[in-house]
């Protein structure tokens, strides 16, 4: 799986039958901090279908090749990108690198520790619908 | 399969209901030196690995098996915990 931000999206009228019923985002490779990168001042931008209901400007994960056909709603499509999850917050060496709008840590501790994991949580600001 | 190190975690609510119960991870792929490899990406825990741990995963179709339901959009999985490496070059 692959970070990738969303910065876009595509509108398309024509396109084959089993296309139909899709949202299809455009998505750049991003990194840990979810700054999209941009190589040669390009960014390689993919168009990928939505399966999680993401919006623009979300860091998202995205699964490509054929394990992109393996959800409800890409099964038997000709698909290659989805985007399968949108990222709360990515944490390295301990400390978050991003962090979703919105969201805030409960408790800032030490999160990464060298054995086992610590629990956390996440809550939404402005009591948002907590999943 | 190829070698890789944990380097981080991604806490992600939304996402695809058939990969709920799973840890995603943030995985350095490295050489046979230890080295980092090209860039990191997310991987799929299913073995437990902690942090900072050399990891054996798949990529492709095949990272959706070790999952209690196959039929999941998986691409990179953690499939192994590696406790020692020996390599030996022709000299």
């Amino acid at each position: 799986m692959k970070l990738m931000r969303v910065i876009g999206s595509v509108v398309s009228t024509v396109k084959d039958e089993k296309m139909g019923g899709m949202k299809l985002l455009i998505v750049a490779p991003c990194d840990l901090y979810g700054n999209p990168i941009d190589v040669d001042y390009k960014r390689n931008v993919l168009v990928a279908v939505d399966a999680v209901g993401a919006g623009e400007g979300e860091v998202v994960m995205t699964a490509s090749g054929s394990s992109a056909r393996q959800t409800a709603l890409t099964k038997d499509r000709p698909v290659d990108t989805v985007i399968m999850g949108i990222v709360d917050s990515l944490e390295v060496g301990g400390k978050f690198t991003y962090l979703k709008e919105g969201l805030e840590i409960t408790k800032p501790k030490t999160v990464m520790k060298a054995e086992g994991d610590v629990k956390r949580k996440v809550v939404k600001k402005g009591g948002g619908k907590r999943r | 399969m190829k070698l890789g190190r944990v380097i981080g975690r991604c806490v992600s609510t939304r996402k695809v209901d058939s990969i709920k119960s799973y840890k995603i991870l943030i995985l350095q792929p490295i050489d046979d030196d230890g080295k980092p490899e090209g860039d990191p990406i997310l991987a799929l825990d299913t073995v437990r690995a902690g942090p900072k741990s050399t990891v054996i995963w798949v990529s492709g179709r095949e990272a959706s098996l070790p999952l209690d339901d196959p039929f999941a959009p998986v691409d990179s999985a953690i499939v192994g915990i590696v406790d020692n490496l020996e390599v030996r070059y022709n000299e």
